[in-house]
Order: structure tokens, then C-alpha cells, then sequence
């Protein structure tokens, strides 16, 4: 007869449900114990129904569910750790390995497809040297629509939406390369090469959230991406520059010069490249490399606060009025965009449900020094730009000071509102992942209307 | 009788607002109130209740905080948050409307309408279905 399970044998059960438990990884300790304190619960109930500990164990953990589908649903109610530590993998294909083997293959042939875009130009005698603004206007054409094929494969989209992201693309080739620019050093055609990357990061935004693009969530995730390659990018730029450094300099010990390689092959190839392999390394290294982004806007929003209260206090002691450049509104401009990015990669590494702290209070306090700042520029800026006259630089960077200016405000509004208690943090995610298509309404703005507007100057 | 998955996931949120604003609770006891009421009628894997209270959190309709259970275990409460209120007003008129409109259109197609939704005048009871 076997022994009688006893409260030892109905502990060590739940001990190794509960290690099971953790074992997935959108489900954390906390998750765990309340998960725990569920099954106890149930299983006393059923104890006292009259079943045996084993059974009473049993019924519990069947009633509890599949585990596996309980942890996707955690999965998608807690993406935020899902980007932590991922776990991206298709439910259905277990055999992970050769996926990751797969996707590694994919990026690299992708990497070197976009490389060869990049020379591609050259064969019909469009060399990078003598046709310049050709490549200025169409960098992001050698590149992004290979990342956007890669997010496309990764995430099986549907033809609708690949129909979709090939027109679009389509399109911003045929403007970019359809209005007759005057001179090399048309104003128009860099707003155009600035702007054009813009709208297509965006076109590559709804590949990589495919169908949660229409999600916070889902935008939310490509910010913190477009954050992380961001950072990657640079760090294999360093390495890229230290690795041909280098390669000259042995090259040119025993007498042969590769500058011209260089130059032509393997800054513009590597450039492009580099990409692919940054959006792969994203993909598949996160839960390596903690989130990046986050750990920097930790240092810096402090610094920056800092700065710029010293500078509104030195404002208003000296009663200084700000030198007037012809073009210092785009270092504003720039100003904003660091705020913004401050803002938004601390928010995205937030506990949404995490009570105010002091480092949110520190997030608004920069936002309204920068507010302020700006404020005054803007204030000094619109007082002469009669004076200045309203070259296309100008207007492109008045407009976009409006519209970061539009964002930060609000964005104060809804923080505020949540450091008294008066609203929740999710509204400011919400309020900047809504933003999003504005900035891309600009930038297909700029593209699109700006050249005819200003007589392609 | 079994209800769809999409419409015990729909009502899951007025389903658990409405048990909340009775007095604060823990999972477990939530669903057991939600078997009481539904007479078994509206069986949740037990499991996916927590995501949908998490959810629930991060909107900011309810909170939560742990306390020491009379058993001595740690065990997570939550409480209905003022905005967990207007939602739960406003998510009883959308349902009243929807059973309204069925009510009017089942009472004309069949005689005697089945007499399937009946729900009660004070607000937690009227937002679930009282099964036999």
C-alpha cells in the first residue's frame, strides 16, 4: 500500500510548480506569489471537500490553466519585460536554434543586398563623387526598404501589408528623385535628404509592429527599438572607424595606400550594412545587453535639467537677450529632440504602475526648463524672422519646433497630472505613441510640397 | 450552458469592476464570486484572471497592495480606483444598451423570450448573467 501523501509531499509540489512557474520569463516573482497564494487557496478549498492532497493538487493546477497560455497573456499585459528578456519566439516552433541560425542568415544576406544597393548606382556612371545629391537624396532608399523586408519576413505580414510598404517605398524614390533641384547646393534637396528618413523610419515602423502597429504597445516596442539600434549603430560605427584606422595605417607600413577603397567601398557598404546587422543585433541580443537607452536617459536627465535651469537662471539674472543667429532655431530644434528622447526612453523603461518618484519629478522639471528655453528662442526668433525672410531652412525648422513644442507641452500637462495623482502614467505613453504619425505627416510635408513651394531652391 | 470566449473576455472587465466596488478583494475570491453568480454558467481558467487584473492596474482603475492573510501567507488585494468607478458606469450602460437592444428583438421573434439575461437593479448583479 502506498504511503498517504502528506502537507511535505503537497509542499515540495508546489515548490516545483512554482520553479516551473518562474521558468517563464514574462511571469516574475510577484506574478509567482500571487499565482501561489491562488493555488494554495484552491487546493484548501478542495482539501476541505473532502479530496486527497494529491488529488486536491491536481484539480488545483488544472483549473489554474495551461501555463503556457497564461504566460502569453502576461507576455502581451507586460510587454515591457517581454522586451527585457525576450521571448519573441513563435509559440509553435520550439526548435529555436535553427530559427535564431535563420534569422542570422537572413540579415547578413540582407546586409550585403543593401551594401550592394549602395554601389549599385555606380554602374550606370552615378558616381558618389561627382552626383552627390543623387545619394544624399536617396540614403535612406539603399537601406531602409531592406530593413522593412527583414521585420517582413521576421513577422510573416500579410500581402495587404507588403503591397502596402512596397508602394510606399515606391513613391518616396519616384519624389525624391522626380523634382528638378537648381544647383548642387539646393536648400530644398537637403530638407528633402533630411526629411525623406524620417517618413521611412516610420514605413519601417509598421513593419516591424505589423499588426500592433495600430497598439501602443506595439509603437511603444519600436520606439525602444528605434533607441537600441540607435545606440548599436554608433557603437559599430566606433568600431567600424578603429577597424579602418587601423587597416590604413598597416596598409600604408608597407607602402600601399587603400584610402581610395576606403572612400569608394568600404565606408558607404559598411554604412549601409551595418543597419541590417545593428537591427539583428537589436533583435536578438537584448536580454544580452540590458536596455540601453534607459540607463543613459538615467544619467542625463539630471545633467540636462541641470544645464538648462543654470542657463533660464543666468537668463533672468543678467537680463541678457539671446543673440539672434540667422539658422540657431535648428540647434533648438535639436534641443527638443534631446528632451523628447529623455523623456521618452525613461517612460519606456517606467513601471507604469510604479507610484511618482523623485526621478519623475526631475523629468518634469527638464521638460519645463526646456519649455522655457525654448519658449524664449521661439519668442526672440518670431520677433525678426521677418527680417530674416522665410527661407524653406527656416520654415522646416520652425515647423518642426511647433510641433516638438506641442508634444513637450501636452506631454507636461499629462506628467503633472500624474505627479499629483490625477491621472495615470499610461496616458503619456499613449500621448507620445499617438504623436508618432505627426512627425511623419511633417516629414511627407517637407518632401512632398517644400521643393515646388520654394521653386526647388 | 457555455459562454464564447470573446464574450467572457469582454465581460471580464465589467465582471471584475463590479465585484471590486462591492469591497476589496484577492483572485481567488473574485472568481469564486464570479462562479456564485454565474451559477458556473461563466467558467474562467483560473490562471487568466491575473493578467486581466494587471491590465486593469496599469490602466489605473484598480490598485493593489499585499497584505498578510490571515493564514499568515502574503496575498495581493485590490481596491476599485475612482476612475475604476466611472469606467465600471460607464461599461453598465454600454451593456445595458446591448441587452436592451437583444431584449427588444428576441421578445418580438420568440414568445416567451427565453428568459436567458435578467439582470438585477443594484449595479454589480446587473452586469452579469444570473444563469439557473
Amino acid at each position: 500500500m502506498p504511503l498517504a501523501p502528506d502537507s511535505s509531499w503537497l509542499e515540495e509540489q508546489i515548490a516545483r510548480w512554482r520553479t516551473y512557474l518562474l521558468h517563464r520569463r514574462t511571469i516574475d516573482s510577484t506574478d509567482a506569489a500571487e499565482l501561489e497564494d491562488h493555488l494554495r487557496e484552491q487546493v484548501s478549498a478542495l482539501l476541505e471537500a473532502g479530496l486527497a492532497p494529491d488529488e486536491a493538487f491536481l484539480v488545483a493546477v488544472k483549473r489554474m490553466g495551461d501555463l503556457d497560455a497564461v504566460a502569453r497573456e502576461f507576455a502581451r499585459e507586460h510587454s515591457d519585460r517581454l522586451w527585457k528578456q525576450l521571448v519573441f519566439v513563435p509559440s509553435a516552433a520550439p526548435e529555436g536554434g535553427s530559427r535564431a541560425g535563420k534569422e542570422a542568415v537572413a540579415a547578413l544576406a540582407l546586409a550585403v543586398a543593401a551594401a550592394m544597393a549602395v554601389k549599385l548606382p555606380a554602374l550606370f556612371g552615378l558616381g558618389l563623387d561627382s552626383h552627390s545629391g543623387f545619394y544624399l537624396r536617396n540614403a535612406s532608399l539603399f537601406v531602409l526598404p531592406f530593413l522593412a523586408g527583414y521585420f517582413a519576413w521576421k513577422r510573416s505580414l500579410p500581402p495587404r501589408t507588403l503591397q502596402t510598404l512596397g508602394a510606399l517605398f515606391v513613391a518616396a524614390a519616384v519624389l525624391a528623385n522626380l523634382y528638378p533641384f537648381q544647383g548642387p547646393q539646393s536648400h530644398t534637396e537637403i530638407l528633402v535628404a533630411i526629411h525623406l528618413p524620417i517618413a521611412l523610419w516610420l514605413v519601417v515602423g509598421v513593419a516591424y509592429a505589423g499588426p500592433r502597429w495600430r497598439d501602443p504597445a506595439g509603437r511603444m516596442d519600436f520606439i525602444r527599438f528605434s533607441g537600441e539600434i540607435f545606440i548599436y549603430y554608433v557603437l559599430i560605427a566606433l568600431g567600424g572607424g578603429v577597424l579602418t584606422g587601423f587597416s590604413v595605417m598597416i596598409f600604408e607600413s608597407i607602402g600601399l595606400k587603400i584610402e581610395p577603397f576606403v572612400e569608394e567601398w568600404l565606408i558607404p557598404c559598411g554604412a549601409a550594412g551595418a543597419v541590417l546587422v545593428a537591427a539583428w543585433l537589436v533583435e536578438a541580443k537584448q536580454s544580452v545587453i540590458e536596455n540601453m537607452a534607459p540607463v543613459l536617459t538615467r544619467l542625463f536627465t539630471p545633467l540636462f535639467a541641470a544645464v538648462l535651469l543654470v542657463f533660464l537662471g543666468t537668463l533672468a539674472w543678467t537680463g541678457r537677450g539671446l543673440e539672434i543667429q540667422r539658422d540657431v532655431l535648428i540647434g533648438f530644434d535639436l534641443l527638443l529632440v534631446v528632451v523628447l528622447g529623455l523623456l521618452l526612453y525613461s517612460a519606456s523603461a517606467r513601471d507604469p504602475k510604479a507610484p511618482p518618484g523623485w526621478f519623475d519629478t526631475l523629468q518634469v522639471v527638464l521638460v519645463l526648463s526646456a519649455l522655457a528655453v525654448d519658449a524664449v528662442a521661439l519668442w526672440a526668433i518670431v520677433g525678426r524672422i521677418s527680417e530674416f525672410g522665410f527661407t524653406p531652412n527656416r520654415v522646416a525648422a520652425l515647423g518642426e519646433n511647433l510641433i516638438l513644442l506641442g508634444n513637450l507641452s501636452w506631454s507636461a500637462v499629462l506628467y503633472l497630472r500624474f505627479l499629483v495623482g490625477r491621472g495615470p502614467f499610461w496616458a503619456l505613453e499613449a500621448w507620445q505613441t499617438r504623436y508618432l504619425p505627426v512627425y511623419g505627416a511633417w516629414a511627407v510635408f517637407v518632401v512632398g510640397v517644400f521643393p515646388p513651394l520654394f521653386g526647388y531652391r | 450552458m457555455e459562454i464564447s470566449k470573446d464574450l467572457i473576455a469582454a465581460s471580464s472587465t465589467p465582471l471584475v469592476l463590479a465585484i471590486l466596488a462591492e469591497g476589496d478583494s484577492y483572485g481567488y475570491a473574485i472568481l469564486k464570486r464570479v462562479r456564485e453568480l454565474s451559477g458556473g454558467a461563466l467558467e474562467w481558467t483560473d490562471g487568466m484572471l491575473y493578467p486581466v487584473l494587471h491590465r486593469l492596474e496599469r490602466l489605473g482603475l484598480i490598485e493593489a497592495r499585499w497584505e498578510v492573510a490571515e493564514s499568515g501567507r502574503r496575498r495581493k488585494y485590490y481596491r476599485i480606483t475612482p476612475r475604476g468607478t466611472a469606467q465600471l458606469h460607464e461599461e453598465r450602460r454600454q451593456w445595458q444598451a446591448v441587452d436592451a437592444t437583444l431584449r427588444k428583438l428576441w421578445s418580438v421573434s420568440f414568445s416567451p423570450p427565453p428568459p436567458l439575461l435578467r439582470p438585477d437593479p443594484p449595479a454589480p448583479a446587473g452586469l452579469c448573467p444570473q444563469g439557473a
